[in-house]
């Protein structure tokens, strides 16, 4: 049984390599804020019940407060200041761009992990997930394209907002998951 | 939360091994319940032995048996073709619970051996025979309206929290677990200890043993199977109660076999026994249910606060039986 | 060219959307420190002794804060009437007193937040522990009247002969409703990093008013307002938690002092239960008297609330019920009573929350009884002029609001029999209630300088905390100055600009914005009469503002709500939500339309699932995280809409808005309760609406076996 209470951690953060020693008790969403300076991904509630700290860890949505530094070595993570990049071209996201269009956002706390969250979601409709909302788990869904607004939420609900943007984040993400540039 | 030591197991034999002859060290797998836990210094390991690397992240359906390996996500199983086709109940019970996030990185295992979410248990401030045996245990007297009726005992009154376990235990789903000493199998609801005046105690596992995987049959023919919650949100929120039913009618339209079980009303997921001995042979009618079930329902223990559970889960169920036993275009199950 | 009135897109959405805005922690200093509180484990009692060796050896700390090594602050400060009620909460560990559970009785220093909470955990305090006394009860007896509210007026107000009135009124409806307390829970905790430097404070704090917290600072520790800096850049969220500064912020200040290096705070949601303030719970008692064509003669409303040990705080509950309706007589009393429990304040449309809620309950129970539709008889009570001051209202379209939704909403066709819409196993119905929030405009000062790259500064010590404030007052500022707002660079969130108003009581745009206009326009005429490229201006609207008539200042809404109720289950769902409101000019509609439906998303969350309950035996509250305390997710919100009511008011400030940050929760939650009464033939009164409360109630509409028929 090893005994020490630091670790060298690498990761791969938005396509950089990072090589840091962590005290074991540093949850990747603290090694992220206070470590990285990658302070786009926010403290909530550190418990996993707002999800703000969502980020995409090795291509899936997950709450970066309950991930132990040290449990993500080798891991690959995107935050929202990768966001971007997972877009050809210069500019942003077409879903930073819906959140922006959509006035998807008022104090912008919860924003970045609601488009990392977004990011997963669509993902996983594209793969067939079914929800707690749709209608026949056994068929599932075809593709994020056909989600519309109840099952949208649903699949969102693990990311709080306390402004109530509720509204123009439901829409920007329908205008992104019907649409093609995805 | 106090420093600790980690290692990631390159093996399982090297995870038993590491954790077995070490007290006061845990196994990590996802983290999602364990993390929380330590924040709150409810969970205070000297080290921790990271096991998600290992290879039991496997879900095979063969010769009639489904097996899920204990570090399959939840996500995962959810996803799975077949459980969604052949265990439907399965499905819906993951997909009710916590949210799209955290069903992504928690794992089989830990689902299933998640701490009640008891407000008293989760403050190191406050007595709780559960986290500190003896201290006492505040939630008789005051807050446990989300606490047990059934199976509870003076010391503690504490829920199993997970929605997968009821849904498993309706599967009569089995767990195997893996020490030095070798493997064993345990029923699911023999897992679950009764909390009695060991309430610290809530399941038959060692220290070091780890649960490798789940496992169940496949469901008679004709069966059909649900999940239903009941929540104080629409989404991303513990249950209040939730049911987990299988019913199998016979070609006369008498019910052959009937399996419920419970969430939130216990410290393990509750399977009405008595009830489904009961319904086996006869024909299904709202009243049958309701009857059935509050005579299952005798025995429960409620407080003030939590009586209004009783019924909860007697309507809820009857809801879900007769939709399940009554299969009309007109009254689908609505979630 | 104007700006004003389009829908610009906010001005801080890419900054947002990208994570690059940055909030009050995420600021970096050299040799920062992390402090991590110890709280008090008795609700009532003194510190006797603190066994620190534990903690002190604990790898990484650097010192233990306590009540006889932390700075003595000064004790006599005023912070005007407005924010003096949160003085009490910022002597942290300037005594060895104990008011509450979770008080601050120590906290530990550390080289990082790791280790600074583990020394905290190993840190003893020995507490003498005295009787508490926590429970609200209504009808308390020793409910006192507090002689000023938070809203400034008087706790007890008559008007004519209520009692009279009542006793000769044909029709007497007497109902009691209660509120429970409510938590902020902004999505950012409070935060502070506070760095001294060269006698110089600087705070980098979550705060809704930079000017506010550098006052109040600079009283605390006798220093010059000048040499307290408030950054506040981004702030998420604030819903009355961060208006006034907070007990974490003081304690980063005296960490900071004590061990003469920055120090950073960051509060967890259990902390904030106990000091972020909360909504106080009320007990109401409303009485209406009508004639039977539902004209009112009397209208009563008693709220009694909780207050602290430390804090007077009350709020305005029974206010509304003053001037909402033309009753001859009227009676308004809060009340409060002295617990040991942290100290409640400010939360989202204080008083008018929870009294509208009432109010607005009994009017349609009023209705009910006369079979007569809820609309016509508000309408039926229009009043001409101010019915509290006999003042004239600067504008009131309250009936409009309502015209116009009832048109919207279906409302036309409603039929009024409650209990007699089912949908499968869904019991339906549709609720109105009006909303009201007064307006308030503060003195502020602003400056404008006209850069020699042919752009403009605009600086204000205001503050976004969400409310789009940076992309209103730049498109204020743009029409002021009579350029494009891409030419406009607007500053806010620091104390160091020019002196403004907290962000609270929906005053920011008006007050503010009055403030941006004068400065944009005198620059402008500067600029006209020659002035260089170069020249600032700096102006104040003290001398405008209190030349403002003396009328009554109120905007308006009307919120409809469809719901359906399970029958076996008792759980309720928001299908549709519709908020009209009259509020005067819309400076951005796109902003303007997020913050209302916002604040009706929150009046949902409190008729529903927003509830925090004082544990009797421990004294604290027993929602303590966000599994516990409730609040709407995306899957509780369905349809929901807002139309803003064109509306002219030349009685207002030069901005022309009266205000809309607190509206939309006002009334909302009456909607949705006056909806289920609709759908289940019930009345529920107590808030929030529990489904083990519809199902007790068992109206006959709900049994089990008709819903499975």
């Amino acid at each position: 049984m090893k005994t020490d209470h630091t670790s060298e951690v690498t990761l791969r953060i938005n396509g950089t390599e990072e090589k840091v020693l962590v005290d074991h008790r540093v949850t990747l969403l603290d090694l992220l804020r206070d470590r990285l300076g990658l302070t786009g991904t926010k403290k909530g509630c550190d418990h996993g019940q707002c999800g703000a700290c969502t980020v995409l860890l090795n291509g899936r949505r997950a709450n970066s407060c309950l991930k132990l530094a040290v449990a993500a070595e080798g891991a690959t993570v995107v935050t929202i200041e990768g966001v971007a990049d997972l877009t050809e071209g210069d500019g942003l996201h077409p879903l930073q761009e819906a959140f922006v269009a959509n006035d998807a956002m008022q104090c912008g706390y919860c924003t970045p992990g609601q488009i990392c969250s977004a990011l997963g979601a669509l993902a996983e409709a594209d793969a067939g997930w079914p929800s707690h909302v749709t209608p026949d788990v056994t068929a599932g869904v075809k593709s994020a394209s056909e989600l519309g607004a109840e099952e949208i939420r649903e699949r969102m609900s693990g990311n709080l907002c306390r402004c109530g943007a509720y509204h123009g984040i439901v829409a920007a993400i329908t205008q992104v998951a019907s649409g093609s540039n995805r | 939360m106090k420093p600790f030591a980690y290692q990631r197991a390159d093996s399982i034999d090297d995870a038993i091994s590491a954790i077995a002859n070490h007290p006061g060290t845990a196994y990590l797998a996802g983290g999602t319940n364990l993390v929380d836990l330590m924040k709150l210094g409810v969970s205070r390991p000297r080290a921790l032995v990271d096991i998600s690397h290992l290879p039991l992240d496997h879900l095979t359906h063969r010769d009639g048996h489904t097996v899920i390996g204990a570090l399959a996500t939840n996500a995962t199983v959810a996803a799975d073709p077949v459980i969604r086709t052949d265990f439907p109940v399965l499905s819906e019970s993951i997909l009710a619970g916590a949210s799209g996030q955290l069903r992504n990185s928690a794992s089989t295992a830990g689902n299933l051996l998640q701490k009640t979410r008891c407000t008293y248990f989760q403050d190191v401030s406050k007595p709780c025979n559960k986290r500190a045996p003896g201290s006492g245990c505040p939630a008789r007297t005051g807050a446990h309206r989300d606490l047990g009726i059934l199976g509870v005992s003076t010391s503690c009154i504490a829920t199993q929290p997970s929605d997968m376990a009821v849904a498993l235990s309706v599967l009569d789903a089995t767990v195997s677990l893996r020490s030095a000493a070798g493997e064993r199998t345990v029923k699911l609801q023999d897992f679950y200890v009764a909390p009695g005046t060991t309430p610290h105690r809530e399941t038959v596992l060692e220290h070091g043993e780890l649960l490798t995987q789940v496992a169940f049959p496949a469901l008679p023919a004709g069966a059909t199977s649900r999940y239903r919650k009941v929540r104080d949100r629409w989404s991303y929120a513990f249950a209040v109660i939730s049911v987990a039913a299988v019913v199998v009618l016979d070609a006369h339209g008498r019910i052959e076999q009937v399996r419920i079980a419970w969430g939130g009303v216990a410290p393990r997921p509750w399977r009405a026994y008595l009830a489904e001995a009961e319904l086996r042979g006869r024909r299904p009618s709202p009243e049958l249910f309701e009857r059935t079930l509050r005579a299952e329902l005798r025995h429960a223990t409620p407080l003030p606060q939590n009586e209004f559970k009783v019924d909860l889960v007697k309507d809820v169920t009857t809801a879900l039986l007769t939709d399940l036993a009554h299969p009309a275009e007109d009254r689908k199950v609505t979630r | 060219m104007t700006s004003v009135g389009t829908p610009l897109e906010r001005q801080d959405a890419r900054a947002k959307v990208t994570g690059t805005a940055t909030y009050a922690y995420e600021h970096r200093v050299e040799g920062v420190l992390y402090a991590w509180p110890v709280t008090s484990t008795v609700a009532k009692g003194r510190v006797v002794d603190i066994d620190m060796d534990s903690a002190m050896a604990t790898p990484g700390v650097v010192a233990v804060l306590h009540a006889d090594n932390a700075a003595r602050l000064e004790t006599n400060i005023d912070l005007g009437p407005v924010q003096q009620a949160s003085v009490p909460e910022l002597f942290v560990l300037q005594s060895k007193k104990i008011a509450y559970r979770g008080q601050i009785v120590a906290a530990v220093i550390a080289s990082s937040a790791e280790a600074a909470r583990e020394g905290a955990e190993k840190l003893v305090v020995h507490c003498e522990e005295q009787a508490h006394d926590v429970v609200f009860r209504a009808r308390d007896p020793r409910a006192y009247v507090p002689s000023v509210l938070g809203d400034l007026g008087p706790g007890n107000v008559n008007r004519g002969d209520a009692d009279a009135a009542l006793e000769a009124a044909e029709v007497v409806v007497d109902v009691a409703y209660s509120t429970p307390a409510q938590l902020p829970h902004p999505m950012e905790p409070h935060s502070t990093l506070a760095s001294w430097t060269e006698g110089r404070l600087t705070l980098y704090s979550s705060e809704q008013g930079p000017s506010n917290t550098s006052q109040a600072f600079a009283a605390l520790l006798a220093m010059d307002a000048d040499d307290v800096e408030v950054v506040c850049d981004y702030v998420g969220g604030g819903f009355g938690a961060k208006a006034a500064p907070r007990p974490p912020a003081v304690l980063a200040v005296l960490a900071a002092k004590l061990v003469g290096r920055p120090v950073k705070v960051a509060w967890n949601r259990r902390l904030m239960t106990a000091h972020a303030t909360y909504r106080s719970p009320t007990a109401q008692r409303i009485r209406l008297g009508a004639d039977g064509q539902g004209k009112l003669s009397a209208i009563v409303h008693e709220a009694q609330h909780m207050t602290s040990a430390l804090s007077d705080y009350v709020d305005q509950t029974a206010s509304s019920a003053r001037m909402m309706y033309a009753a001859e007589h009227a009676r308004t009393t809060a009340t409060a009573v002295r617990l040991d429990v942290p100290s409640a304040g400010w939360m989202r449309g204080p008083g008018e929350t929870p009294g509208m809620f009432g109010l607005e309950c009994a009017m349609d129970e009023l209705a009910h009884r006369l079979d007569l539709d809820p609309i016509e008889l508000r309408i039926r009570n229009e009043p001409e002029v101010d019915p509290s001051d006999g003042k004239p209202f600067s504008s009131r379209n309250l009936v409009a609001c309502l015209q116009t939704g009832a048109e919207q909403f279906g409302w036309v066709s409603r039929d009024r029999r409650p209990g007699t819409r089912r949908h499968g196993r869904w019991l339906v119905g549709t609720g109105v209630a009006a909303s009201r929030y007064p307006v308030f405009t503060v003195p502020s000062r602003a400056s404008a300088t006209a850069e020699t790259d042919g752009t403009f500064t605009v600086a204000i010590g205001a503050v976004d905390i969400g409310t789009g404030s940076r992309t209103v007052l730049a498109q204020i500022a743009a029409d002021a100055l009579e350029v494009p707002v891409a030419r406009v660079r607007l500053d806010l969130g620091r104390a160091s600009y020019s002196a403004a108003a907290f962000a609270g009581a929906s005053l920011g745009t008006a007050s503010w914005g009055w403030a941006v206009d004068k400065a944009g326009r005198v620059l402008r005429d500067r600029l006209r009469d020659g002035a260089p490229l170069g020249t600032t201006v700096d102006v104040d609207t003290t001398e405008e503002v209190s030349a403002m008539r003396d009328v009554s200042r109120n905007a308006y809404g009307a919120q409809f709500a469809e719901v359906k109720v399970d029958a076996v289950t008792g759980q309720i769902r928001v299908e549709r939500m519709l908020g009209v409101f009259a509020a005067g000019r819309i400076i951005n509609p796109r902003t303007a339309r997020s913050q209302l439906i916002g604040g009706m998303i929150m009046g949902i969350g409190g008729t529903l699932m927003e509830a925090a309950d004082i544990d009797e035996t421990f004294g604290d509250f027993v929602q303590s995280d966000l599994a516990g305390y409730h609040f709407p997710t995306h899957a509780d919100i369905g349809d929901i809409d807002v139309v803003m009511l064109p509306e002219t008011d030349d009685e207002l400030s030069p901005v022309g808005g009266k205000g809309i940050g607190e509206i939309g929760v006002v009334g909302a939650a009456a909607a949705v309760a006056n909806a289920v009464h609709h759908a289940t033939g019930r009345r529920f009164r107590d808030l929030p609406l529990r489904l083990e409360d519809l199902r007790n109630a068992s109206p006959a509409s709900m049994s089990l076996h008709q819903s499975l028929r």
